[in-house]
Parts: C-alpha cells; structure tokens; sequence
C-alpha cells in the first residue's frame, strides 16, 4: 500500500517536471533524489542505532568508481551497475563494521572517517580507474525507455529512493527496527536483555553501505568526469549527516523532508549566490538544528501533536 | 630491495622530527577526547585557525609566528571555554552527546573550513621568519630548522602539560573528571568547571600547534582534514589519556610515515595513519599505553 502511494507520487512527480518542459529541473531533481537515498541510508545505521558514519562519501565514491570500473572493462546497463555497487558497498560496510563495532560509538565514527582516507588513497595511486586525473565517462546518446538520458537517469534515482525509503520504512516496524531502536536508547541494557546487538549493528551498516553505494553507481553517467577529490568531498558527509538531523532522525520521513529541504535550499543557492556559501549554509543549519530542535521537524510535530491531544 | 643507509638515516630524523610536530598537533585532542571523552573532530579546523591567526600578523605586522601563537594562547583559551559551555549546555547536560554531540562538532568543522575559504580563498599561505631555509648539518644527519622548532615547541607544551596534570590540583582534577565526577565534587571541585578549564587548554594549544603548521608547510583552509585522521591515529594508538603514549605514538607515526613517503612515494603516506588506526582499533583498542 505504501509502496503504491509512493510509485504514484513518484509517477506524479515525474510527469510534473516533464510538463516544465526543462532539463535542469531534471538534473537538479536528480541531485536531490540522490540526497533522499544518501540521507535515507545514513539514518539507517545513524538514526536507527545512534551510531554517527562519517565516511558517506567512501561508500558513495565507492559505488561511482566501481561502475568507472566496469564501465571500463566491460560496459553493463545501470541498473546492473547499481547492483555491483551496492553489494561492493555493502561487503565493505560490513568488514568495517566488524572492524569497529565492538568499540564504543565514537570509535565507529572516527574510523569512518578514516576509511574515506585510505580509499581516496588507494583510488589516488590507482591509474585503471583515473588515479588523481580522475575519469570520464562518455554516456550514450539515448537511452532505453524514455529515450532522453537525463530523464533515465532521474527516473534511476526515483525508483532508487522509493526503493530506500521503502526499506527504511519496513525497517522501522519491523522487529529489527525495534531492535536497533534498543541499540540507541541503552545498549548495555539491550545486550544485557539478549538483543544481538553486534548482528544488529552489522545488518545496520551493510544496508547503509549497501543503499549509499547504490546512490554512488549511476553518479559518473550523471556527472561524466570522475575524479577523487570530489567525489571523496566531505560535502556528501556533512549533507547526509545534516539531513536526518534537521529532518528528524527516529522515522523515515524525517530524512525525506530533510533532503527535500536542504536540496532545494542548496540547489537555489549554487544558482543564485556560490556553492562555498551553500556549504556553509549547511553546516550552519545543522549546527543550529541539533542545538535548537535536537529532534528535527519531524520530532517537533510530534510533540505539537502530543501536546494538542493531551488537552 | 636495497636500502641506502644515508637515506634511510635520513628519513628515520625527519619522521622523528615530524614527529614531534604531530604531538603537539595530537596533545589537544589528548586532552579533550582522551581525557573528557569529549569528541571534538573540529580539532584540526582550530588548529587552521591558529595558522592564519599566525600568517595574518606575520604578513600585516612581520611578527614572528611563535610569539602571535604565544599572544593569542588567551583567546584560543577563551574560544573554548565558550564551545565547552555551548557544548556542555546543549548536549552534555541532556545526555545526548553521542550523536548529536559529534553532529554538533562536525559542523563546527565545516563552519570553520568554510568560512575561511570564503574570507582567504583557496590559496596556500605562508609565514616569514628567520629559521624558515636553513639547516644543521652533523654527518650523515640533516636538520631543517623549520622542522626542528615546531618539534622543540612540541616537546615543551608535552612536558608543561604532564607537569600541569600531575603536580597541580587543577591537573589533577582533570585526570579525575573522567572517572568520577561525584568524588570531585566531594573534594569541593565542580566538574563542569574543571571540563571547562581542560577544554579551553586543549583549545588554547590548537594555538601554538597551528603556529608549527604553518611554520612546517604553506596552509590552505581544507589541510585541516589530512590530521583528523592522524591526530586520532595517534591519540588512540598512544592510549587515550595518556601524554607520553601520544608522543611515543607520534613519533612512531612520523617515523612510519617519513619512510612510506621516501621509499614509497609521498601519494601513499596520508593512508598510514589511517591504516595505523584501523589496526590499531582492532587489535588493541586500548593503544599502546592505556589507561
């Protein structure tokens, strides 16, 4: 039923931008879907558990460099692409976490951080994929269905987001959700009661890093010229932390409006001011956000709600 | 592979020279997160800080870098009581430090980085003073006194700060913090005051540290993110806590990561630490000389 609603808002969406009868919408309607999945997939393993990732951007340029790959051995079509990038992502989501989760959480999160490094790194002195020339990718001239490529892409990453949030939103009532929910709140008390944690936490960041890396695979088509600086950019970092957290980190909706938020925010201010002073906008909303609203919008209705109905 | 002597001879002075660089880089974060388990990622964002506070008084007004870091040590001081107190009163006294805590810092982070490419752009700055070019030569043995100052600078904040922590009772309070703040508080000690202290020091050596950055190297604003990684490489390998562990733990990286980049080429070097670290947190969590 959720499902349903979401393809014809989705749908709806689509055909909307095609009635505008221009491209940019398309390219920057891409960017923010592309931020739905980033938030989305951040808050599975940071908003569900609590444990903050810093290394969004390795897992995402994990996704981008390994479509370059292949698309440099043996070119695929992108949804295929996403899947190669979404399980790379997610083997690597899981080995860091086995690395780390057994320590406290701002262990986790430093060595988030780190992974990006020694990536960037390996990605800097690996000449196949670019090394620090980085990569172009030339994208056909049509594609399939639709026949204009950016209108594809866009509707990749629609079908992307859909599919993140569904997931999210399955995680959260099911038994798993409430799992990583005791993670969050006490996880001495929930390893004490006989939850897994460990497995738990594991699950968290494979489907994280799974969805990120997912978001990363179709990126090269979109951008056509990969190099590791950016795609490595802590911009990706700060945006996916930024958007739970001023959307609302505990439900799935929060990320959403979080994205759509700051999305457009930063789309009109690249457009109309820089893209320094965009960033900046960023960091100051989220600074502002977990001082002001520790909950998010989402939260803040909530308690709105809450207060009205215990009138 | 056969390894020149001379060179290797080399590259083990200048990692032990970098070194101490990174100790005085790291003590900092020894402190704040080691000690108050306070995670301040924004770290080496204030360390930046403290290079173009340095670079803006030596280019308007010529004065030496070392001296502007010793003159602003109060203000540094200053700016971290004020982040401790916003720190400690948003998230510290709520009990959400964990995520939102880390969010909090990782925005300042970006704040800081931002906000000085938009006031100094993206170019390399660099100071002027007299030991900047020449070198002591003994033998085999080369020692850049750009190098040699900031690691001597280093080895003095170390010693200053262990002697501060052991021997004083403010110090000692602040070894004490961690572990139990009732107890403080029974020794007529407020521990939110005694953070406040420990968190402005941190702070206030980002002061001195930025002045030795930019001594070593020309600075732009996005240098700051190559040590987050090897200030808590090095933090973690040392040893959370512990001043000495930090700076065997430095010297260590430094001599590793001076041999990676002669023998390996510089490109590799900035993934040592992190490697250093990843090991490091699996197999011995506790680093070198844990508390």
């Amino acid at each position: 039923m959720f499902l349903l609603l979401a393809v014809l808002a989705g749908a709806a969406l689509y055909f909307g931008l095609r009635l505008v009868h221009n491209e940019y919408t398309f390219f920057a309607g891409f960017v923010i879907l592309q931020f739905i999945v980033l938030a989305t997939a951040w808050n599975i393993l940071g908003g569900y558990t609590g444990y903050v990732n810093f290394g969004t951007a390795a897992f995402f340029a994990l996704g981008a460099y390994s479509t370059v790959f292949v698309h440099k051995t043996y070119p695929l079509p992108i949804p295929l692409l996403i899947l190669i990038g979404g399980i790379i992502s997610g083997i690597i989501g899981l080995g860091m976490g086995y690395l780390t989760l057994r320590l406290r959480g701002a262990f986790f999160s430093i060595a988030t951080l780190a992974m990006a490094v020694v990536l960037q790194t390996l990605v800097v002195n690996w000449t196949f994929v670019g090394g620090s020339r980085g990569a172009y990718i030339i994208r056909p001239a049509a594609a399939p269905l639709v026949g204009n490529y950016i209108e594809y892409l866009f509707l990749i990453m629609l079908a992307l987001a859909i599919v993140a949030i569904t997931v999210a939103r399955i995680i959260e009532r099911s038994q798993l959700g409430y799992g990583f929910a005791t993670i969050r709140d006490d996880e001495v008390a929930a390893e004490a009661s006989g939850v897994p944690t460990l497995r738990l936490k594991l699950v968290a960041t494979t489907i994280s890093g799974a969805l990120m890396g997912m978001a990363g695979a179709p990126f090269p088509y979109y951008i056509g010229y990969v190099e590791p600086s950016s795609t490595f950019g802590l911009a990706y970092a700060v945006n996916s932390i930024a958007m739970p957290m001023i959307g609302g980190t505990t439900s799935w909706a929060g990320p959403v409006i979080g994205a759509i938020l700051l999305g457009v925010v930063q789309q009109v201010a690249t457009v109309t001011i820089s893209s320094a002073v965009n960033l900046l906008i960023v960091g100051a909303l989220l600074v502002a956000f977990v001082i002001i609203a520790p909950k998010g919008i989402v939260g803040f209705f909530q308690e709105r709600r809450r207060a009205a109905s215990g009138k | 592979m056969h390894i020149p002597f001379d060179l290797l001879v080399g590259a083990l002075v200048a990692g032990l020279l970098l070194g101490g660089f990174y100790a005085a880089v790291t003590v900092g974060v020894s402190i704040s997160f080691g000690i108050l388990d306070i995670v301040n990622i924004a770290h080496p964002a204030f360390i930046i800080l403290g290079s173009y506070v340095a670079y803006i008084a030596n280019q308007s007004f010529g004065i030496d870098p070392i001296v502007v870091s010793l003159l602003a040590l109060p203000v540094f001081y200053a700016l971290g009581a004020a982040v401790y107190q916003i720190y400690h009163l948003s998230f510290e006294r709520r009990g959400q430090e964990a995520l939102r805590g880390l969010a909090f810092f990782f925005g300042l982070l970006f704040i800081t980085e931002v906000g000085l490419i938009l006031a100094f752009g993206v170019d390399f700055r660099y100071v002027e003073a007299p030991y900047i070019g020449p070198s002591l030569h003994y033998g085999l043995v080369d020692l850049p006194l750009r190098m040699l100052v900031p690691c001597l600078i280093s080895l003095a904040v170390l010693a200053a700060l262990q002697l501060f922590l052991t021997r004083t009772f403010t110090g000692r309070a602040i070894m004490a913090v961690a572990q139990d703040q009732l107890a403080l508080q029974l020794m007529a000690a407020d521990p939110v005051r005694i953070k406040r202290t420990a968190f402005a020091i941190s702070i206030a050596t980002c002061s001195l540290a930025g002045a030795c950055l930019v001594i070593i190297q020309p600075v732009e604003p996005s240098v700051g993110r190559d040590y987050i990684g090897r200030i808590f490489a090095i933090c973690v390998l040392g040893g959370l806590g512990s001043l000495p562990g930090t700076l065997i733990a430095a010297m260590l990286l430094g001599i590793i990561e001076s041999i990676t980049s002669t023998f390996y080429g510089p490109s590799w070097a900035p993934a040592v630490a992190f490697g250093l670290l990843l090991l490091t947190l699996a197999f011995r969590p506790a680093g070198l000389l844990g508390r």
